[in-house]
């Protein structure tokens, strides 16, 4: 199988170690993976502002980076920008190439449930108490996990591929769905409201007794992340593809 | 008319104190849970949820052959019905209602509808005493502030702010807390008043095309006290609220109280079909920008709205908020896509105020596509140029740079050096940067990913 590896912009300049890892666990099953170098951004940060004048730019970036690829799925590990592309990024005329291009991009999680349908990293060992933060576009977006206000069956595909980690002890906190405030621009535009929310969602993990919080989504994390160093607690982050490719941490 | 700040409204409920903010997230988180809980004992829940969707659209789409339906049949049961275009002709019909029956006092139960045209200050200004008979609303009415919740209109009152507030007006022990007896004591000042009062105001819930019948949902059964004490009952309806069949209504009771707060049933369904002997009943049916929503593509879904607030208990920037931030009559992720439809500069804000995550959309009984709409003004806001002007240049910005992979890659660098080069007294300072008053930068590497794999995978690059 080929694939294209989609590294979003906060990836690529602040979690360089997730990119790197993400590779690394694909290269592991045998893909062959292709990493287009000029690639900068999904175009979500505009987007979601409603600025479809400045999306339309990034889109076009984007598209020429990956619509004349020949591989079988675009793989991004972040929800909220597989998302973007998956279900928004409508800012430029949708061509054949630019659907197609979008309806073969994936998120890394549900590249392994579902298209891979790899569970199984009992090889890992992970002896820490951990949370899952599955993001709300992962959840309500891609369904990455059953969603808290349907009643339908309940599933977590996150868990799934964790579960199977050797000496890993999974906690769920008091509102695993509840947005943690980042939320893009939100996050500084609205920032008291955001704050508060991430301030709330740090609690949850600590009143939990969590040690790792973990996630297909980084862009949470550091927000999270940022509010917890504030708060001088012990809570360390990570990407589910380090856990799963044990590093680089 | 001035913009609504609802940031800066936010931060200030937020930073009163930390009661009120920690308070009225958890209540409202509660009624979220009860919500989940109802919702799960009921096997075909996402069924009725379907069915309430598409008896909504079904409808709205044929809404002026439905509407006549019930006018007719209103009518056959000896209801006067009167059509208000506006807010304006809304109030104008009522207070000539009550001025040819001679009416000095009324008494109302909740009516979002009458909220939205400010009927209250316009009969006042005329001499009419008003009276809200809802606890919650009548609590709102003392403290002089519009109600910040759908369902729970004090919802972002404490129990010490209504024993304080209720010690002011009514003369009760500022000491006692005790919910109890505040409702005790709000109970005989108020039901005498009740006696007294010329005529009755309520809203309605929802309209019967094929027996001409509205139905009000109370959980105190005020609404029937005030249809019924009285001789004179003036009800005020929405245009959206007609529902074809009597047997469609079953759907709706099952999930409005569910999904407000978590219970079977409001403790009370009064359907009111024609006026009692000697008694008259009015309805006023009323559009106020209803028909021109209608007829806009991506909005138009707001009306299938049965205001049960669910959206509003589930939104984590709501619940932080208050309902008052938003300075408008609805709040909340279904206020912010129907604000604007009613004054599009005034509240141009309100599209702002959401992380985006989509509960609302999800939790909808009627799914409404709350959080793509929400998206949808936020193009309308910034196409109008409602959005600030460093705003939209901040984000101009973004598009250059991100549209351009080399000058992405220099950008790259600078933000770099920026934040590792800059004491922590600058990158931290309030003034200058929103993220950092409650946050700590990220560490930035000093390779990106992409430098890492030229000089890892260089024989790979395509």
């Amino acid at each position: 199988m080929k694939v294209a590896l989609f590294v979003p912009c906060y990836i690529d300049l602040i979690y360089p170690e997730v990119a790197i890892a993400t590779l690394e666990l694909l290269e592991k099953y045998n893909i062959e993976v292709i990493v287009p170098l000029n690639q900068t951004c999904c175009g979500q940060p505009t987007a979601n502002e409603g600025d479809q004048e400045n999306s339309a730019k990034i889109e076009k970036a984007f598209a020429e980076n990956f619509q004349d690829l020949d591989v079988d799925y675009i793989v991004g590990p972040a929800g909220s920008c597989v998302k973007q592309i998956r279900q928004h990024f409508d800012a430029i005329p949708q061509t054949e190439k630019v659907t197609a291009m979008r309806a073969k991009t994936i998120e890394l999680v549900q590249f392994f449930t579902d298209v891979l349908k790899i569970t199984d990293f009992s090889n890992i060992s992970f002896p820490h108490t951990i949370a899952i933060h599955n993001s709300c576009s992962s959840i309500r977006g891609l369904h990455i996990t059953s969603r808290s206000e349907w009643m339908e069956p309940r599933y977590n595909k996150t868990e799934e591929l964790l579960n199977s980690i050797k000496d890993i002890t999974i906690k769920h906190i008091d509102r695993p769905d509840e947005c943690c405030g980042f939320g893009g621009t939100f996050c500084v535009t609205d920032e008291a409201v955001s704050a508060k929310m991430g301030q709330d969602k740090v609690s949850d993990y600590v009143r939990n007794g969590i040690e790792y919080v973990v996630s297909p989504d980084m862009s949470c994390l550091m927000h999270q992340k940022g509010v917890s160093d504030k708060e001088k607690t012990n809570l360390k982050f990570l990407h589910v593809a380090q856990i799963l490719n044990n590093g680089p941490f | 008319m001035k913009k609504v700040n609802v940031e800066k409204n936010a931060a200030e409920f937020i930073y009163q104190d930390d009661i009120h903010v920690t308070e009225h997230d958890k209540n409202l988180w509660n009624a979220r849970q009860k919500r989940d809980t109802a919702a799960a004992q009921i096997p075909e829940w996402e069924e009725l949820r379907n069915l309430a969707s598409a008896i909504k659209e079904h409808t709205l789409t044929h809404l002026d052959q439905y509407l006549e339906q019930f006018v007719t049949n209103a009518e056959k049961r000896g209801i006067k019905v009167h059509f208000a275009n506006d807010a304006a002709e809304h109030n104008a019909i009522a207070y000539e209602i009550l001025s040819s029956h001679r009416v000095k006092n009324i008494i109302k139960s909740k009516s979002m509808l009458q909220e939205e045209c400010g009927m209250t200050p316009f009969l006042e200004e005329k001499g009419i005493g008003v009276l809200e008979t809802d606890l919650g609303e009548r609590i709102q009415q003392l403290s002089e502030q519009i109600p910040s919740h759908i369902v729970m209109p004090a919802i972002h009152q404490t129990k010490e702010d209504i024993a304080k507030l209720f010690a002011e007006k009514i003369g009760t022990d500022p000491n006692n807390t005790d919910p109890a007896s505040l409702n005790t004591a709000m109970r005989n000042n108020a039901r005498p008043k009740f006696l007294l009062a010329d005529a009755g105001m309520t809203g309605g819930n929802f309209a019967i095309a094929e027996t001409g019948t509205f139905v009000v949902c109370t959980n105190e059964g005020n609404a029937d006290l005030t249809a019924s004490l009285p001789p004179l009952h003036i009800a005020s309806i929405g245009i959206e609220k007609i529902l074809p069949k009597a047997e469609d209504l079953g759907v709706f009771i099952r999930i409005l109280s569910r999904s407000a707060l978590g219970t079977p049933a409001t403790q009370y369904t009064s359907h009111f079909t024609g006026p009692r002997e000697g008694a008259e009943m009015h309805i006023i049916l009323t559009d106020n920008g209803r028909s021109k929503r209608l007829a806009m593509d991506e909005f138009w879904k707001s009306l299938k709205c049965i205001r049960c607030g669910a959206c509003m208990n589930t939104c984590p920037v709501y619940r932080r908020s208050s309902g008052l931030a938003y300075g408008a009559t609805y709040s909340g992720p279904i206020g912010i896509i129907i604000d604007p439809t009613f004054d599009a500069k005034k509240y141009s804000e309100l599209p702002f105020h959401s992380s985006l995550c989509g509960s609302c959309s999800e939790v909808c009984p009627v799914h409404i596509n709350i959080a793509e709409q929400i998206m949808d003004w936020r193009k309308v806001m910034m196409k109008n140029k409602e959005v600030d002007f460093s705003r939209r240049m901040a984000f101009k910005a973004v598009g250059v740079m991100l549209g351009h992979p080399k000058l992405f890659r220099a950008v790259e660098k600078v933000a770099y050096n920026a934040i590792n080069i800059l004491p922590e007294a600058i990158t931290e300072n309030k003034t200058l940067d929103p993220w950092a008053a409650h946050r700590k930068l990220p560490d930035v590497k000093k390779e990106t990913f992409r430098e890492w794999y030229i000089k890892n995978r260089k024989n790979n690059e395509q």
